[in-house]
């Protein structure tokens, strides 16, 4: 019954869309102050449509933890013995289970905005609940007819296939759906800005509405990416944490769009500038989180993530695609000539140097973009390409390193107009890091460019980020500006990271025999045994290495090589020791004729601040929101007193004072 | 004003670009495969050791003279492999000489292999290192070539042998005769 149950709320729910469609369509034809009688639907059909989508994914969920093997999706991809974490993991680790998530990721962020969004203007709200509904219309027609999840085999499988090992790692417990939330929480944006588009109501009140929407897709993303890349460093057992992989990529750009976004809205909530650069960035955004659903689902990149491919399924999503940023793009073009003009402001202004960022990060949006989709170009001319990090990395830092630059002194600046002379001393200090970084730096050795100029910029940044409190009272910084200094000042640390990574590494690649010794920068590797280890549902050699730091006492490291049996398959886990300043990397490969064995150990200098920044960044995306949240609750209950107040002098048939806003 | 509004349809543009290119690579066989850059140059001089005690090694002259051989990539370690061998057993009854080369492998592993799925092979060299399967550019396990008498690559199949795959290797022997 579970399936049955599951498919026919689906069913359900996509009628609803159909409704929330035409009614929110009808909010459009409504004369001014008059509701359209036809109009008042759209806002419960979206709530139940969330209910029914979550209530869908939910009986999935249980039909994988309980291994009922009459489905067709639990049998091809989990197993009656495998720990039951990963039986509930194993729910997304799939094609159909994944876009059941994301299906229901779309529903769950429609009726939350229909149930609390009351500020917008009923016409605008109207199109902006017509477009979500749209949008997920498509995407059940997908799940519907080409990805059932609930599907039946004839008769019910004795056993199942199991869960691809490489995503039997708890990584893949939170950071598939967290990614996912963050993809399909910019539907909204998207929703939002096509709303906003139809009406032309594009106004500071507007970006208001849409800025929590970006700031938690925005947050959900930014940790999301950090998690994954965590996961592929300690999981695929090579050493790196970024491999500027398809599928990284196609988490990359949405961010890319989303972090400018997040930032032109702002100016729109402040300045009402940037009017249709916003609209833009907003359709954008969720055009990338498309985009990279269809590369990742259609197979026609080739990515180490081997998800399964059906030229099919990519035909259907290309479809949507076409329908969806197509069309958006086409209004887009049609309408947004007719928005009328945001506030001018000069070039050395806070706004001026938003704008110069936000070009940049389209510009690495760009790059990344061009680098991913440039073997699908030569490859209908039948060159195969591989572009990697000697394009990605060079022709990005290109757009970056300015990037950083204006990112250390825009927030100094004022809005609408400044002079960089008052912050001459600022400026000075900044530079005076930078090149005092980069100078120490290369006094010590000779480094390669780019993780030099990331060394000095992540300084500089790092006093940039906490140079907008300078001369404040701290009790009295907005909560939202802590939450940019502490995102800002998380980009300087992952920075960091990232180029004592690039300059520091050290990798030592062995046959050892037992009892063997290697040395690696201050560590001592000693190779006591290589043992055979059992799991759940695989089997392994371990080795145990005992790392002595300095000759200090020895600590065990147990890197192993596991054999799954359900399906069979081979992977590397790797061991790490955790210093405050890095880690030592481990993974044993295969035995020499010989009898030694090969020993693959790095040590990497502060590589863990890849990951604390990006977890700041996320931190400060977080408290960005509660200081926004925090600014609208007072305003509302200050305007609710105030109303309340007007009441009682109506009533008292006094003149009402004019509300200041 | 109509230059001012130009670059609104750009991203249509560029989205429409984008598509059209993808709906047409979507259409296309994907091919996996890396195809080796010897088919028509001789074989590279080799010489390796036997794989295990029971055949003699292979080297670059057991190919030369006499008709068209087989030379089988493979190892015990590899699935496919073991999926391939009843396709072997058929090519070797249709009086094939297929002459191996195991890549990283151990001969008690060899042994067992071919006491649990048979050997069709005359000759097997041990490649320990790949050295020879990189110089005829096979990329993977398991390949098979076709080999000339005169010691020249004439046809490489990529992945297991498959059923319907042996009269095609049995067509391009006759062809390299």
């Amino acid at each position: 019954m579970i399936a049955e149950i599951g498919l026919a709320a689906l069913w359900l729910a996509a009628a609803l869309a159909v409704l929330q469609m035409v009614s929110g369509g009808f909010a459009l034809r409504s004369a001014e102050g008059a509701p359209n009688p036809m109009a008042i639907y759209a806002r419960p059909a979206a709530v139940v449509q969330a209910v029914l989508a979550v209530l869908a994914f939910l009986l999935l969920l249980y039909a994988f933890a309980i291994t009922d093997l009459s489905i067709k999706l639990v049998a091809t991809n989990s197993h009656s013995i495998k720990p039951m974490i990963y039986k509930l993991t194993g729910t997304w680790g799939n094609h159909e289970g994944s876009m059941l998530l994301w299906v229901g990721v779309l529903a769950l962020s429609g009726g939350l905005l229909a149930a609390f969004e009351k500020r917008l203007p009923e016409r605008t709200m109207g199109a902006t609940l017509a477009v979500q509904g749209f949008v997920a219309l498509g995407f059940y027609a997908f799940l519907l007819l080409s990805s059932n999840p609930f599907e039946r085999l004839p008769v019910p499988a004795v056993e199942g296939v199991g869960l691809n090992p490489l995503l039997q790692d708890i990584g893949l417990a939170i950071h598939p759906p967290t990614l996912y939330a963050g993809y399909v929480g910019l539907s909204v944006a998207f929703s939002l800005a096509m709303g906003a588009l139809l009406t032309k109501e594009v106004n500071p009140n507007f970006a208001r509405v849409m800025r929590p929407w970006v700031l938690g897709a925005w947050v959900l993303l930014t940790f999301g990416i950090t998690a994954g890349s965590y996961w592929a460093y300690y999981e695929l057992g090579w050493g790196g944490w970024w491999f500027w992989d398809p599928v990284e990529n196609a988490s990359l750009m949405p961010w890319l769009a989303a972090t400018a976004l997040m930032h032109s809205v702002s100016v729109l909530a402040a300045r009402d500038a940037l009017r249709t650069w916003t609209i833009m960035l907003g359709v954008l955004a969720f055009s990338m989180s498309m985009l990279g659903t269809f590369l990742v689902r259609s197979g026609v990149l080739t990515s180490v993530h081997a998800f399964a491919v059906d030229p099919e399924r990519g035909a259907f999503i290309l479809g949507l695609l076409g329908l969806y940023i197509g069309g958006a793009f086409t209004i887009f073009a049609l309408r947004a000539g007719a928005v009328a003009e945001g506030k001018r402001f000069s070039a050395t202004s806070r706004e001026g140097a938003l704008v110069f960022n936000n070009v940049m990060l389209s510009a690495i949006l760009a790059i990344v973009l061009l680098g991913t989709l440039y073997p699908l170009l030569t490859e209908a001319f039948d060159v195969r390409v591989s572009v990697g990090p000697p394009y990605f990395n060079p022709a990005a830092a290109i757009f970056a390193v300015p990037m950083f630059l204006v990112m250390a002194v825009g927030p100094l600046l004022r809005w609408k107009e400044d002079k960089p002379a008052r912050i001459q001393f600022e400026m000075l200090l900044v530079a005076a890091v930078l090149i005092g970084a980069i100078a120490l730096v290369s006094f010590f050795g000779n480094f390669p460019l780019l993780p030099l100029l990331g060394l000095g910029l992540a300084a500089a940044l790092a006093v940039a980020a906490i140079l907008p409190l300078k001369g404040r009272k701290l009790t009295r910084v907005p909560v939202a500006t802590w939450g940019m200094v502490l995102a800002h000042f998380g980009v300087a640390v992952s920075l960091f990271g990232m180029a004592c990574e690039g300059a520091f590494t050290q990798e030592r690649l062995a046959a050892v025999a037992p009892g063997g010794t290697e040395q690696v920068g201050d560590f001592a590797v000693t190779l006591q045994s290589v043992t055979p280890v059992a799991g759940p549902n695989w089997t392994a050699i371990e080795a145990r290495l005992a790392v002595s730091q300095n000759g200090g006492e020895p600590v065990i490291l147990a890197p192993q090589a596991r054999n799954f049996w359900s399906p069979p398959q081979a992977t590397s886990e790797s061991a790490l020791l955790t210093r405050w300043n890095g880690q030592l990397y481990a993974v044993i490969g295969n035995q020499a004729e010989d009898g030694r064995w090969q020993i693959r150990v790095w040590w990497k200098p502060f590589v863990t601040f890849i990951w604390y920044g990006g977890l700041l960044i996320a931190l400060g995306g977080v408290l960005a929101i509660a200081g926004r949240v925090k600014v609208d609750v007072k305003r509302r209950k200050a305007t609710a007193m105030g109303d309340a107040r007007r009441a009682d002098l109506d009533a008292l048939g006094a003149a009402a004072p004019v509300p200041a806003e | 004003m109509s230059q001012n509004r130009l670059w609104l349809w750009l991203p249509l543009a560029l989205f429409a670009f984008f598509a059209g290119l993808a709906g047409y690579m979507l259409t296309q066989e994907k091919d996996q495969f890396v195809e080796s850059t010897m088919i028509g140059e001789p074989l590279p001089e080799f010489a390796l050791e036997p794989a295990f005690g029971g055949l003699p090694g292979a080297a670059r002259t057991d190919f030369v003279g006499g008709k068209p051989r087989l030379l089988n990539i493979w190892a015990s370690w590899c699935l496919p492999c073991i999926a391939e061998a009843p396709q072997l057993e058929a090519l070797k009854a249709q009086g094939v000489e297929i002459i191996g080369i195991a890549i990283r492998d151990r001969p008690e592993d060899v042994a067992n292999f071919l006491g649990q799925y048979g050997n069709p092979y005359t000759r097997i060299g041990s490649d320990r290192i790949s050295e020879v399967q990189l110089a005829i550019g096979s990329s993977g396990v398991p390949e098979t070539f076709v080999i000339d008498a005169k010691g020249v690559i004439r046809y490489q199949h990529i992945g297991d042998i498959r059923e319907d795959d042996v009269p095609v290797l049995l067509a391009e022997l006759e062809k390299a005769q």
